[in-house]
């Protein structure tokens, strides 16, 4: 599947009733405080312009109230913009008449909620094939596509059972399949994970990535906790106060902070983790040294690596399977106390 | 000063041209209409003799069988079914089967009429603040207004007869069934419904998988109250010539029948009860799976 990216470009939201006439004087630089109190607007977004590039994971990370719903809310247009366009396989999200939006809705997005969103009266089979049944398949055939994904989120043997006889994890894991069965190229996942445990959270997180390594979906994930962000996100984008303040790979945030709002963030990570050996690599200079390794290993792995084969370079492999640089012992280093 | 003490009142001769001319122009429609009008409520008529008759006619260990299985699948407790059957017999045995089946014959036809104009109101009511704002006092007037009132202008319109005794309980009986029905929809998680429009939902597939199915135990409240304000009526409504168990009740009153007040009372409740319970528990185990589970 060639997927295209979404374009947001210009996007603003202010929640009130006149709340166009209000973009102006945000854009001009009025505060979202100044315009609540002299005009009692809300300001959700400010001037969004990004590029969620298709096939990958993007990370939208924010503290609350910094407009992360607002934002994934427009993609499907839960929420209309007050202004600004979304672009997705040349067509304006924001644009779309009922039926197209609906159409849109139906066929091309599918939502993974934090509160889960299933329909309580439903068993966990006729929840996952909620979205089928929304597009008009037959019940026999929405039943047996969505047993498949119930078992490939690992809840087999539990079609007939209901959601309030589930832990959160299990429900979460039937938003996912009720999501991943309707077989669209957006998924747009809102603090899917915020209400599970630690534990349950990492294990979560280990399925979409697994998932995603064969579905190549265009996800855009939202998140307050900046190890999720990073465990997840080919492209991160942080928020604050409805305005983008920066955006990039997860290695861009985490070695060079926009300002200190994120330094303050990006302190406490775990750098050897987060940062991933093909970001840091040297261009190849001589031949091939040392053992090799992934490109998407962490840090932390490659010197591992050199540890047990007490060696300090390695030779940096691509996704195929070719050389695209190399790392040292004392760059690494450097990197993880830097 | 004298209007400081005596509250200055209309003049008392408008007052009486007053209610003369509302009486006149009332009688004109009924004169004018009232054929219309009756013509219109004759499938009623039809609809209410044959249920009627299809309840006598029945053998009397069908109805109790029929009434046990209703019981049984709605509860499924052994309990509610021995009482069910037990408050049947009681009543047959003491010569009140076929005032009862009347009565019941008319609390379905009142119910089911009931339902027919409270759902599809209580649904335009939870949809727009507007048609709620207007509803809402009518309701008021017709849950406070004396039955008595109301019954006036009924049986000018329609004589004396089931069909008026029908429409004057369903007025009393209506607005719980429209209020819950409402209340229902609107009670409706919104976490539940985001989701159904994330997925892409028209606003009837929002109704009839999401809003509906979620609010049936609250509209199955309603029904139940609606039931229980009917039987309270059945009585009021002898007075204008509906039969049943009411009937005996007023005769009792006019010639101060002590037992046999007492007798058709307990009926009334009798049914009252096996009406509440089977309607109850099929609400209880509708219930089942929807409480908000745990995170
Ligand atoms: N319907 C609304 N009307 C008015 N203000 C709103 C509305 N929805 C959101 N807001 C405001 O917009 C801002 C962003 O809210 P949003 O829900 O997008 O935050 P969030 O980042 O998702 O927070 P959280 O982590 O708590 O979910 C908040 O200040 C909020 O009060
Ligand atoms: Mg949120």
């Amino acid at each position: 599947m060639a997927s295209s990216s979404i374009e947001i470009r210009n996007l603003y939201k202010i929640f009130g009733s006149r709340g166009k006439d209000y973009v102006k004087a945000v854009a001009d630089g009025m505060s979202k405080t100044e315009l609540n109190a002299e005009h009692g607007h809300v300001l959700g977004l400010k001037d969004i312009n990004i590029t969620i590039p298709g096939g990958q994971i993007t990370v939208i990370m924010g503290l609350s109230g910094s407009g992360k719903s607002t934002l994934i809310r427009h993609i499907n247009r839960l929420i209309d913009p007050t202004s600004g366009e979304i672009i997705y396989d040349g067509a304006d999200i924001c644009r779309m008449s009922e039926e197209e939006l609906r159409q849109f809705r139906r066929k091309r997005t599918a939502m993974v909620f934090q509160k889960f969103g299933l329909l309580p009266h439903r068993n966990v089979l006729q929840n996952a094939a909620y979205g089928l049944e929304i597009q008009g398949v037959a019940k026999g055939e929405r039943e047996e596509r969505a047993r498949r994904w119930i078992n490939r989120v690992g809840l087999e043997g539990f079609d007939a059972k209901y959601p309030n006889q589930l832990s959160g994890g299990m429900q979460q894991r039937v938003g996912l399949a009720r999501a991943l069965a309707n077989d669209a190229e957006i998924l747009l996942m809102d603090e899917a994970y915020s209400a599970l445990d630690p534990l349950i959270r990492v294990d979560m997180q280990t399925v979409l990535l697994e998932l995603q390594k064969e579905l190549k979906k265009t996800v855009v994930f939202i998140t307050h906790d900046l190890d999720e962000a990073l465990r997840l996100g080919d492209k991160i984008a942080i928020l604050r106060d409805g305005e983008i303040v920066q955006q990039g790979r997860a290695e861009d945030i985490v070695m060079n902070p926009a300002n200190d709002y994120i330094e303050s963030f990006v302190k406490e990570v775990n750098r050897g983790r987060a940062i991933r050996v093909g970001a840091v690599a040297q261009p190849l200079t001589g031949g091939e040294a040392g053992p090799s390794i992934d490109a998407d290993h962490s840090v932390e792995d490659a010197l591992k690596v050199m540890l047990s084969a007490s060696a300090d370079r390695l030779t940096v492999m691509g996704p195929d399977a070719r050389p695209v640089g190399t790392v040292t012992r004392d760059q690494l280093l450097h990197i993880i106390v830097m | 000063m004298d209007w400081f003490w005596k509250f200055p009142a209309m003049n008392e001769d408008s007052f009486l041209l007053l209610k003369k001319t509302i009486d006149e122009s009332f009688r004109g429609f009924t004169r004018g209409y009232g054929d219309a009008i009756e013509s219109f409520f004759s499938p009623l008529q039809t609809f209410l003799i044959a249920v009627e008759r299809l309840l006598i006619a029945t053998p009397w260990p069908v109805i109790v069988l029929i009434v046990a299985a209703l019981a049984w699948g709605a509860s499924r407790s052994l309990k509610v079914v021995a009482g069910c059957a037990a408050a049947l017999l009681f009543i047959g045995y003491f010569g009140m089967w076929e005032d009862t089946m009347k009565t019941i014959s008319m609390i379905f036809v009142c119910t089911v009429l009931s339902i027919i104009i409270g759902l599809p109101t209580g649904i335009l009511m939870s949809r727009s603040n507007g048609v709620r704002s207007v509803v809402n006092p009518l309701l008021d007037i017709m849950q406070t207004m004396p039955s008595f009132v109301y019954l006036i202008p009924v049986v000018m319109l329609l004589g004396i007869g089931r069909v008026p005794g029908v429409i004057a309980v369903v007025i009393y009986a209506l607005p719980p069934m429209i209020r819950l029905t409402d209340l229902g929809i609107r009670m409706v998680d919104r976490d539940v419904l985001e989701a159904a429009d994330a997925f892409g939902s028209s606003s009837w597939q929002k109704l009839k998988d999401v809003q509906l199915p979620l609010a049936l135990p609250t509209i199955m409240a309603g029904i139940n109250q609606t039931i229980m304000m009917a039987l309270a009526m059945v009585v009021i409504a002898s007075m204008i010539g509906v039969q049943g168990l009411g009937q005996p009740v007023l005769k009792a009153i006019a010639n101060q029948y002590f037992t046999l007040g007492i007798f058709n009372g307990l009926a009334i409740v009798g049914i009252a009860i096996i009406f509440d319970r089977i309607s109850q528990s099929f609400g209880l185990r509708l219930q089942k799976h929807r409480e908000v589970a745990h995170g």
